[in-house]
């Protein structure tokens, strides 16, 4: 059961979307977030949702992956809606009831918010179904290697992301083994209240922290073996290149960002 | 030609399972090139801590290890002995570093520092070598066992090593599994002519070798081809070892007065022999 989770939402694929180059596409996600603040009024989300539908379809991910994405935060969206309505004080008082009072601008706010919430999910949701993690990983790495100069340690951070990344479905698999393990020497895991659910936690917590542990001084000395030293005169296999699909996709995105200063100023 | 020269070196743990006990304790032995050494005994004889010192991933308390003339201890050369002595682990998931099993092969390869084409080259070359190229880009946890150890093989002869080790390679896998990496294991060896050390508590596995030695209790207390150390039936079982039950026939057959020639290994070898006394009867 477990298994079936699958990490992060990659969408493995061929899509001229999913061949950008991974830092390409990291960068002008940082100017997409930028564009969904900078945004003022319906058409600037008019702009960014022809935006996200042509990626989308040129990524050929479908539009319901895209929602999945929301459903998770959705009663954060909600609540934000609902918040926003009933506290932004502007002035013209659409309804009062007791001390609730709406007003125009707070219905458009919560709108704005909303939608706003909704925009950051899908595009870094697109990110993420057209990205497999590794190559996000590697362009973060990549990207963030000016910080070595200020002695933050960039390539063990990703060497910890890419284990984390390795790691995770062989863990999840172990955790279903002792369950599955536990309940049939008749442990109990869905029943009871909160404290006896923790409880029950516990022989399932304790040997599988053993053997991460295990795991990660034999994984250390395995490194070692092959002759892992740090990030220091390491080579990579794969390189990455700039190719016209990316100066496509910057190019979309300049006329995106626009677009967008153009509402933003009329 | 010597490869590995290990002379009377000792070890200690830090935090000894049982006090005042070295895991490793006078072992001297060198390895050939292109020859198999099989090494066996009981658990806790010390023979993965003697491997860890083959490579340098342990050093010697006292004594001294050379590969191909490096001292393990040298600091400055550490990493062309680890280039040089390869290492397979007994567990295969624990030994994969990357998300994909390309950048697995490839791991050893950007430690070194090596170009990026020449990477790419080498590690579809030894992915082929293992007979992995079509799972180049699967995952490492959708791969069966035997499939992991044979990538973790790929790992290690991309870095063209001279030698590779084996700490029980196959005790965590399933008899198709097992027969798998040992057959590429035996490829390797016969037609690469590449050097192999393995661990094994598998008698079959020994017998596949050029030479065994037989560990007990931090030291190497028998040594020689695998047909000569498995007539010592007695002595093995002293150690408390298992012996490959054909050879334990021909002893048992020679206790009652038939006299078995060598020490047949397999029912076929068994069979000759069994064959050529009725014969001479
Ligand atoms: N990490 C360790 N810390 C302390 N003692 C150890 C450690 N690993 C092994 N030992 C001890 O060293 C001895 C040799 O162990 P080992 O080399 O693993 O044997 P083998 O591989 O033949 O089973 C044993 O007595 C074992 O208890
Ligand atoms: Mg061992």
């Amino acid at each position: 059961m477990l298994k079936d989770i699958t990490l992060g939402q990659f969408f493995p694929g061929n899509s001229a979307v999913h061949r950008m180059d991974p830092r390409v596409k990291l960068m002008l996600m940082v100017v997409y977030i930028a564009l969904v603040f900078l945004v003022k009024g319906f058409l600037g989300y008019a702009i960014l949702a022809a935006f996200i539908a042509g990626t989308a379809f040129l990524s050929r991910i479908k539009p319901k992956f895209l929602l999945r994405s929301v459903k998770p935060v959705l009663f954060i969206v909600v609540m934000t809606f609902v918040l926003n309505i009933f506290f932004y004080r502007g002035e013209e008082l659409l309804f009062q009831w007791w001390i609730i009072r709406v007003y125009k601008e707070g219905i458009r706010f919560a709108v704005f918010m909303a939608l706003r919430l909704v925009f950051l999910l899908v595009g870094t949701s697109l990110l993420t179904l057209t990205t497999s993690p590794m190559a996000l990983t590697d362009a973060l790495e990549r990207l963030l290697k000016p910080l070595n100069a200020i002695r933050f340690p960039v390539h063990e951070m990703a060497m910890m992301m890419t284990i984390a990344l390795r790691f995770i479905p062989t863990l999840l698999e172990e955790t279903d083994k002792i369950i599955k393990a536990q309940t049939a020497r008749g442990a109990d895991f869905d029943t009871g209240n909160l404290l006896q659910r923790a409880k029950a936690m516990v022989p399932l917590l304790v040997p599988l922290f053993v053997s991460a542990f295990r795991r990660a001084d034999e994984l250390a000395m395995a490194m070692e073996a092959r002759c892992y030293h740090g990030g220091t005169n390491r080579t990579r296999m794969k390189q990455l290149h700039v190719t016209g699909i990316d100066y496509a996709g910057i190019a979309v995105v300049a006329v995106t960002t626009g677009l967008v200063l153009l509402e933003r100023l009329l | 030609m010597e490869i590995i020269r290990v002379s009377d070196v000792y070890y200690e743990y830090e935090n000894p399972d049982e006090p005042a006990d070295m895991a490793v304790k006078g072992v001297s032995l060198t390895v050939q090139k292109g020859e198999w050494l099989s090494i066996i005994g009981h658990n806790g004889s010390g023979k993965s801590t003697l491997v860890k010192l083959l490579n340098g991933l342990f050093l010697p308390k006292s004594g001294a290890v050379l590969v191909d003339n490096i001292d393990t201890r040298d600091e400055q050369r550490i990493w062309d002995v680890r280039q040089k002595v390869g290492m397979i682990f007994q567990n295969p998931d624990n030994q994969m570093v990357a998300t994909i099993v390309e950048e697995d092969v490839a791991f050893g390869l950007e430690n070194l520092g090596v170009p990026p084409q020449e990477i790419q080259r080498r590690v579809y070359q030894a992915l082929k070598a293992v007979g992995m190229t079509q799972y180049a880009a699967s995952a490492p946890h959708m791969l069966s066992g035997g499939q992991k150890q044979r990538v973790a093989i790929a790992g290690v002869l991309a870095m063209k090593p001279d030698v590779i080790l084996m700490d029980e390679p196959t005790a965590m896998l399933d008899p198709s599994g097992r027969r798998e990496v040992m057959d590429t294991v035996q490829r390797l060896h016969e037609e690469e002519g590449m050097t192999v050390v393995l661990i094994t508590h598998f008698m079959e596995e020994a017998l596949r070798g050029d030479r065994v030695i037989v560990m007990e209790k931090g030291q190497t207390v028998m040594e020689g081809e695998p047909a000569q150390v498995f007539s010592q039936v007695e002595r093995l079982k002293d150690i408390g070892l298992d012996v490959p039950p054909m050879t334990e026939l021909a002893h048992r057959l020679r206790a009652h007065g038939i006299d078995v020639h060598g020490a047949p290994m397999n029912v076929e070898e068994m069979v000759e022999e069994l064959c050529r006394l009725k014969q001479e009867n």
